[in-house]
């Protein structure tokens, strides 16, 4: 594993601010797209959204982009086992 | 022959009394794993007596048609605080906690676990969650009755002390989870040089795999419980379908972590079997790669199986069809260490002492436990006896034929190596005599009376099944007879018995023997470098 | 014990990362519910999530974000040496928790003024959809709140050690740590804020 970490180089003041107005302006993305009418479509839409708002805090706010492969791999099992949980329940929820 | 000595195990020396501290606070403020894990196999066990104690008073009642010893209220807190207890507080924390502590870290060549004080952490939040579990008991509307699965809405309803005992049970969670990531943490990070992944003993294998079911399955039980106490206290009518709730979501949320949950108690007694077997056929166990492979796919699949608990309960055909046919996929895994532990018995050098009788009980009744779960898996077969007593017979053959006699068979093999002294062979192997036959008349009787009808968890049962009814108590009887004189056994052994010579008295060739006995605080004096497998037994004859 | 404790960076922030992945798990189970019932009663879902204040919930997330940002920069801060730069940005983002905090209790006071609390007769009485969700509004804004103040408070502490030199460049795991719990908190809203108050 790596040696001690502590000296890793720091997330630029710049980075951090340009990621934090994508978020915002993402935000004001979900309002307007969830204001359209597109039916079931809105959902997904905003989880899309929503998604990629997570994915910038994750990557930049907490890291990640700086990380090994070992802490991604993990990150991505349990976001897997959750959508397992989710989309296995729905095999009942969708065919009663 | 030498006096027997009744010096208290301190005289041995090692990690008893090399500590700062002294008194109580020397063991219940102590981050060392190794006292950590003694207290939580002093707890465990308690418990587990406690809950054999329920069990058989369950089983005097139903000796017989009608009231024998008590009325219905009573049996039905009675086999809920059963199934509490038998699972919260011993199965679920037993091998993990009380022999993952104390071995895994030496197994792997560490001076302890990645987080020493959150490890203590976890022992006293497993105190406090019985604590309160066993308070639900005596206070407010008495033992809860529905069951250890705590269904909505009834257990919305029920007058009974739900929400206390739910509570309990969600600190006691809380300690698992700190478990699983303690666990993850320090296999990862604190294998000594040479230890790599291809040459970990198969119980932590086990251990590790155990510990992702604890971190990512766990929480769901959290939430659920916390369900039950909002229905309760607030109302919510999430799962009420007067107000628009579906039973049946409390039903998925709860056996999402159910199942897994019983994976975190058959994997690690699945890695006890794997240490036991090589070294007591002085054989290097057949197929490693494929029985650590195993361990992960169980803990993979078997988190998508827990449909299976529902089969009756009118989840839609898909669903059904969907989890009957990965509750077969699970069954693949268990049934590839089944074989790989028979080929390393097969032209072994097989020694029968007590760990052994016990590691290969475990693969008997493990089998038969896990053939009924395949009549039970297949739908068909399943609306004939769900609810029904073969339920009953499959689950107890598993947990206890299984993770049970795993744990029989661990303290065993090495509590003589951290008590310094060694039980007498005789009369453990009578106990596991008596106990194999009483286990086996006790629920193999009850899997008849399944099959032939006989619904569980009521109070009372029709007359036709009633000689079998008073077999299985006699069975029960038997059984305890059996744990009675093996407790016995063991423990004057470990007080008083014949001091244990060496640092390995089995013969084994992971690190746990290459260390003084008792092992000191430390575990090695300098960290050890690792150049064979675990089951390599060249030049490790037992002395 | 005879040597220096054990210190083990990237052990620690493994072990933190575990613990992240179970309360997105926590959390998941409230949106395993949450998926289904907004598959059963999605006009219901709709109606009921128009009766949220937008504004409140948007102004929210702008809150959390801006949070987090904050958070971040008191690690970069920190790792660079400026820790009165850290100490600021930490206070900002507790002071966003308590914001944060204030508005979901006026949200949450005005809902109860109104007759819309968990079990109340006009839910009861109500479209089932609309009890379900707002069931499910509760317990999950209430959970996450509960999660706001314990990151708060955690923040707090963090900060007070940084300005007691406690934590610093050669040593900054809890800063680090806290600052992925308190990320996880904003990460849930995220999420939370479509689903409970743009679903309409």
């Amino acid at each position: 594993m790596t040696s001690d970490s502590a000296t890793r180089r720091p997330v630029g003041y710049g980075t951090l601010v340009a990621v934090w107005a994508a978020l915002l302006l993402l935000t004001a993305a979900t309002v307007f797209v969830t204001r359209l009418d597109l039916g079931g479509y809105k959902v997904a839409a905003a989880l899309a959204i929503a998604s990629l708002k997570g994915g910038l805090v994750i990557a930049f706010f907490m890291h990640m982009r700086y990380e090994g492969w070992l802490l991604r791999g993990l990150l991505f099992l349990a976001l897997a086992t959750l959508a397992l949980f989710i989309g296995i329940t729905f095999f009942d929820v969708l065919y009663r | 022959m030498k006096q027997a000595e009744r010096t208290r195990p301190a005289a041995l020396g090692g990690f008893w009394g090399d500590t700062g501290k002294t008194g109580i606070g020397a063991w219940l403020l102590s981050t060392d794993h190794k006292r950590i894990g003694l207290l939580y196999f002093w707890s465990v066990l308690g418990f587990f007596l406690g809950g054999v104690v329920l069990g058989l008073v369950l089983r005097l009642e139903l000796m017989a048609p009608g009231r024998t010893i008590m009325g219905p209220q009573a049996y039905n807190a009675l086999f809920t605080v059963h199934g509490v207890v038998m699972i919260f507080l011993f199965i679920i924390p037993g091998i993990p906690g009380a022999f993952g502590n104390l071995i895994m870290p030496i197994q792997i060549g560490a001076r302890d676990v990645a987080f020493p004080r959150l490890n203590l952490l976890s022992w006293w939040l497993y105190a406090a969650g019985a604590a309160i579990i066993l308070l639900s008991l005596v206070t407010g509307g008495g033992p809860p009755d529905t069951g250890w699965t705590f269904y909505l809405p009834f257990s919305g309803r029920t007058a009974t002390n739900v929400s206390l005992a739910v509570f309990g049970v969600f600190i006691v969670g809380f300690s698992s989870i700190l478990t699983g990531i303690n666990f993850v943490t320090t296999i990862h990070r604190l294998r000594a040089e040479g230890m790599s992944w291809g040459r970990l003993p198969l119980f932590v294998w086990s251990l590790y795999a155990t510990a992702w079911v604890q971190i990512l399955a766990t929480p769901i039980l959290g939430i659920t419980l916390v369900l039950i106490i909002a229905e309760r206290v607030l109302g919510v009518g999430l799962f009420d379908p007067g107000r628009g709730g579906d039973p049946l979501m409390y039903q998925h949320l709860f056996w999402i972590y159910s199942h897994p949950a019983v994976y975190i108690m058959v994997l690690p007694a699945m890695g006890v079997v794997s240490e036991i077997i090589p070294v007591f056929a002085r054989k290097p166990i057949f197929g490693y790669k494929m029985i650590a492979f195993s361990s992960l796919a169980i803990a993979a699949a078997g988190s998508l199986v827990w449909g299976h608990h529902m089969f009756t309960s009118g989840m839609s055909d898909t669903a059904v069809l969907v989890f009957s046919f990965l509750t077969f996929i699970v069954a693949i895994p268990s049934a590839i260490k089944v074989f790989n532990w028979v080929s390393t018995l097969y032209r072994g050098s097989i020694s029968l002492d007590p760990p052994m009788l016990f590691a290969l009980s475990f693969i008997l009744l493990f089998s038969i436990g896990g053939l009924a779960g395949l009549i039970l898996g297949a739908a068909a077969t399943d609306v004939h006896v769900h609810d029904t007593y073969f339920v009953v017979g499959h689950f107890h053959y598993v947990m206890f034929g299984g993770a049970g006699f795993a744990f029989f068979a661990a303290m065993h093999y090495w509590l003589p190596k951290f008590y310094g002294r060694m039980y007498a062979r005789r009369p453990a192997v009578i106990a596991w005599a008596l106990m194999f036959v009483g286990f086996n008349i006790l629920y193999f009787t009850m899997k008849v009376l399944g099959m032939r009808g006989m619904p569980r968890r009521y109070y009372d049962y029709l007359p036709e099944f009633a000689g079998l009814n008073l077999a299985s108590t006699i069975g029960s009887w038997i059984l305890a007879l059996g744990l009675a004189v093996m407790l016995v056994n063991l423990f004057r052994g470990l007080w008083k018995g014949e001091p244990v010579t060496g640092a390995n008295p089995w013969g084994g060739a992971t690190l746990e023997w290459t260390v003084p006995t008792p092992p000191p605080t430390e575990n090695f004096a300098e960290e050890p470098v690792v150049t064979h497998g675990p089951y390599d037994f060249r030049g490790k004859g037992t002395p | 014990m005879s040597h220096a404790p054990h210190r083990d960076y990237a052990g620690a922030k493994l072990g933190m990362w575990l613990f992240l992945f179970t309360e997105m798990l926590l959390f998941g189970g409230l949106f395993i519910l949450y998926a289904v019932y907004l598959h059963r009663y999605p006009g219901e879902f709709a109606a009921a999530g128009h009766r949220l204040d937008l504004v409140l919930g948007t102004a929210n997330t702008v809150i959390l974000l801006t949070s987090s940002l904050l958070a971040a920069m008191a690690v970069t801060a920190v790792q660079r040496g400026e820790g009165r730069i850290a100490v600021l940005a930490l206070g900002g983002a507790v002071l966003c928790a308590g914001g944060f905090l204030a508005i979901k209790y006026a949200e949450w006071s005005v809902k109860f003024s109104h007759g819309i609390y968990p079990g109340s007769p006009s839910l009861v009485a109500g479209p089932p959809g609309e009890s379900v969700f707002f069931g499910l509004y509760y317990l999950t804004t209430g959970l996450h709140g509960l999660h706001v103040l314990i990151g708060g408070v955690l923040l707090a502490v963090v900060a007070l050690r940084v300005k007691g030199g406690r934590i610093h460049a050669g040593d900054h795991i809890w800063l680090e740590n806290g600052a992925l719990y308190w990320h996880l908190v904003d990460l849930v809203w995220i999420f939370i804020f479509p689903l409970y108050y743009l679903m309409l």
